[in-house]
């Protein structure tokens, strides 16, 4: 393990990076106008209520005092009450990620195959029917956005031949069939999305290896077309892919939120838009932070991978 | 190899290759690289393939192989290989033969091994697919063929990446790769031209050693008549895709028939005479030069007498275009002084004035990467004219034509792009834009080495001739032993960042030597025959003499 300490390094850097992002996330929303207070008891709250509801919730003391407070909680596994509904916000988070990481999961386990089987054989195919037919594929699902996407899905599968159900409505006392049904057109329409940017990046980085002189002395050592594919242009190709797949995985955030809108689908992504559309404080600031430590988190990952696919990094 | 008494079993035919013709796909037409030609080899024997760069010699030995690459194609004749005929056999058939029978070494090492695999597994991929050995003893095997090829750390080097070895190893370590499956045919592609001499002759007498003892037959394709001398039995020449003469080593060395041949032979005789000059233009103090923090120049002092040249000579890694770059000021140096015609110049290229930019001109090895291939020779030649003189419109076409005539090249070339200009055109082209400056010191960096040799002789020779006519120095840094003697008054020996001596050119290549000296030297490969041989004798005694003494 001679790239530990540059793994160690990138770990550290992504604490770093996600401490500033809780600052930042705290910060800005502490700028907002109004309070907390103002914000539960609305307009027709009487200035001795107000302050008595500050007094409760400890909004008084200075804001980087609180800030310390929420970030040593948040270590602890607290994130504080929601407003709306006063339950403890991990209790509310756990099942909804819970399910996000499912759908993210089904998706994520569809977009490698998806993206690797398709590229290879573009390049193994280069200029040929089956490497155009599939180019212009891509790029047709490259131009749809995936609102569009998931809503064909949902008119073809839904309304033209009802296989699916409409809204992917699952929770603790769902068996395997109704998780299966609720999260076929979900993850099939994320990994689509997902998955047409890498293809086209592996594919053109595969092409390019494959021109490479050390692919030529494979060739002539008489190795089969598959085994230069796969074993001597593969592992060279990859890593330009594996930062489109960490830009990927940052997009699942994203993306889940429309997805899951569209499907309905009870999960993170969902929560998010309710507590913005519910000012809930607390559970923005708390759905953000989770969202941003995905992204940081699947970032290190590609990092990390990315060292152990070159060798040449290691020894830095 | 030369030493053919030895031989057993060269009688029987191995490869016979009949009116081979092969045409090339460029400027949106077929033209014919190799025009019908023939080629005979019998086992454990070794062909060497000469010729200038396009002569089709690299072509010819894919094609024994039964391979043509991308964009070219096999029209006529047959290629028969131990009684299989290597044109009409299925893509896996010949995959099949590939990794058993014929195996192909390339130029570049370092570009031809997977970066992202360890050694060893690529030294043992082809044996490993015939299924004739397992895995454990191919590895065993290939750590004794590293020993044979004197490796070090032979055991462990083939579990490092290829870039944590360097290219003299990588060299040895493909040869290795070849020599696995114990094939009856070898093709060596210019496999030492992108060596320093020091290195070439461990890497020569390597695959020499390996050839003879597995009793393989070779296809050795160079451009470098001594090194082929060394290694071939037979040779052939070639030229414009056709054959020029074939004979035994001997022969061909003692006695070449053709022309065309005689010319590529006097190409090393180039001499010229020396001159002494009292008066220094440019003189280096105690430089020091560091990249980082790797140290590269260590306490360099140098003198360059005036109107004369001076090589530089060295093997790779020897500070020798660091000390182009510091007179220069790309990298200014940590300390020491830099004086020119007695005043002393900023170390740092901001800090120059326009004065001091011009006087100081540089040309570099790679005729195609130091030209902008978008601008017509006049834009390039025009710039600094432009720059330096401010000359415009008709006053600056009109130098740009004189110094095209001086380069020996006519108005023809003006509005030419550098993509229609030969390797030699370009370079002169680069020659003209040094020129343009009007410069009194031009740094000439490798300016041969990317050349054939005919036109090596033919830049040189015109670099001779704008010295006597424009009073010029030159700094020729080179690690080719052969353009020293061609062109050099004084010459500067460096080895690891350090001067290892200076002198006239011929106290320094007269003896006696210091150590380095020697070593660099006496690596040059000669015309005869037993220079290898000779050498390795040589040295081995020496080794002998020297742990005895111990």
């Amino acid at each position: 393990m001679v790239y530990l300490p540059l793994i160690l390094k990138r770990i550290f850097s992504a604490l770093i990076t996600l401490l500033i992002v809780s600052a930042l996330i705290y910060g800005f929303l502490e700028m907002l106008p109004g309070d907390v207070a103002t914000r539960m008891l609305g307009r027709t709250a009487t200035p001795e209520t107000l302050a008595n509801l500050r007094e409760q919730l400890g909004l008084n003391e200075p804001a980087l005092k609180r800030y310390f407070l929420w970030l040593f909680n948040i270590f602890q596994g607290d994130f504080g009450t929601a407003l709306t509904s006063k339950r403890p916000i991990t209790e509310i988070l756990a099942p909804k990620i819970f399910n996000t990481l499912i759908l993210s999961g089904c998706a994520f386990i569809l977009y490698l195959p998806l993206s690797f089987i398709t590229a290879l054989l573009q390049a193994y195919y280069k200029n040929k029917n089956i490497d155009i037919s599939l180019s212009i594929i891509t790029l047709i699902i490259l131009s749809l956005p995936d609102f569009i996407i998931g809503t064909i899905m949902i008119i073809v599968f839904v309304v033209v031949f009802p296989i699916f159900p409409a809204i992917s409505l699952v929770g603790e006392y769902s068996d395997f069939s109704e998780w299966f049904m609720a999260l076929v057109m979900p993850s099939i329409t994320l990994a689509l999305v997902m998955s047409v940017y890498a293809v086209r990046m592996l594919r053109d980085n595969l092409i390019e290896v494959l021109d490479s002189e050390y692919i030529f002395m494979a060739k002539l050592k008489g190795l089969s077309k598959s085994t230069v594919l796969i074993k001597h242009a593969l592992p060279n190709a990859i890593i330009p892919t594996l930062n489109i797949t960490a830009l990927n995985l940052g997009f699942l955030i994203g993306g889940v939120v429309i997805v899951e809108k569209i499907f309905t689908f009870p999960g993170f992504g969902n929560l998010l838009i309710d507590s913005i559309k519910f000012r809930d404080l607390p559970l923005v600031e708390a759905t953000i932070l989770i969202a941003a430590s995905f992204y940081i988190f699947a970032n290190l990952l590609t990092d990390i991978l990315s060292i152990i696919f070159n060798p040449k990094l290691r020894k830095q | 190899m030369t030493n053919t008494f030895y031989k057993k079993n060269q009688s029987e035919l191995l490869l016979e290759m009949k009116d081979i013709q092969i045409d090339g796909f460029a400027d949106n037409r077929w033209h014919k690289i190799i025009k019908g030609m023939n080629l005979k080899l019998n086992k454990g024997e070794v062909l060497g393939l000469i010729g200038e760069s396009g002569a089709g010699k690299s072509t010819m030995g894919k094609a024994a192989m039964g391979y043509t690459q991308p964009g070219c194609k096999l029209v006529g004749g047959s290629i028969s290989f131990d009684g299989i005929d290597l044109i009409n056999i299925s893509d896996q058939e010949k995959r099949n033969i590939w990794s058993t029978k014929i195996a192909y070494v390339a130029q570049s090492a370092a570009a031809s091994f997977n970066p992202a695999h360890k050694l060893i597994f690529q030294t043992i991929e082809a044996a490993k697919k015939s299924k004739i050995n397992n895995e454990k003893f191919l590895i065993k095997d290939a750590i004794q063929l590293y020993k044979n090829l004197q490796l070090p750390d032979s055991e462990t080097i083939g579990y490092r990446y290829p870039h944590q070895v360097s290219g003299g190893q990588l060299q040895r370590i493909m040869t290795a790769m070849a020599i696995s499956p114990r094939p009856e045919l070898i093709i060596f592609d210019e496999p030492t031209t992108a060596l320093d001499v020091t290195t070439q002759v461990e890497v020569l007498a390597a695959i020499r050693d390996i050839v003879d003892e597995f009793n393989t037959a070779a296809i050795y394709i160079t451009h470098d008549l001594a090194v082929v001398a060394q290694m071939a039995d037979r040779i052939k020449v070639l030229q414009y895709g056709e054959e020029v003469e074939e004979a035994e080593t001997r022969n061909m060395l003692s006695n070449p028939k053709e022309k065309y041949t005689k010319s590529l032979w006097s190409v090393r005789s180039l001499t010229k005479p020396e001159e002494k000059s009292l008066d220094t233009i440019l003189s280096l103090e105690n430089v020091n030069a560091s990249y980082g923090k790797s140290k590269v120049l260590f306490n360099v002092s140098v003198k360059i007498p005036k109107g004369k040249t001076v090589a530089i000579v060295g093997e790779s890694g020897s500070g020798k275009t660091t000390l182009a770059k510091v007179i220069t000021g790309l990298l200014p140096q940590t300390d020491g002084n830099i004086n020119y015609n007695g005043k002393t110049l900023p170390s740092r290229l901001e800090k120059r004035n326009k004065e001091q930019l011009r006087k100081i001109q540089m040309i570099f090895q790679m005729p195609d990467t130091a030209i902008n291939p978008r601008q017509t020779v006049e834009e390039i030649i025009g710039r600094p004219i432009e720059f330096y003189h401010g000359l415009k419109k008709d006053e600056r076409k009109s130098r740009v034509i004189e110094l095209l005539k001086m380069i020996e090249l006519d108005e023809n070339y003006l509005y030419r792009f550098p993509l229609e200009l030969s390797g030699g055109q370009k370079q002169r082209v680069c020659i003209a834009r040094a020129l343009a400056a009007n410069p009194e010191l031009i740094i000439c960096d490798e300016v041969t080495s990317a050349l054939d040799q005919i036109v090596q002789e033919e830049i040189l020779k015109l670099l001779q001739k704008l010295q006597k006519e424009l009073g010029v120095t030159y700094i020729f840094i080179t690690h080719d032993i052969a353009t020293v003697k061609a062109i050099s008054d004084e010459i500067v020996v460096m080895y690891k960042g350090k001067v290892v001596e200076q002198g006239m050119k011929s106290e320094i290549l007269n003896p006696p030597f210091p150590e380095y000296t020697n070593l660099l030297l006496s690596s040059v490969p000669e015309m005869d025959p037993n220079w290898l041989t000779d050498l390795l004798n040589k040295r081995n005694n020496l080794k002998y003499k020297k742990e005895i003494n111990q």
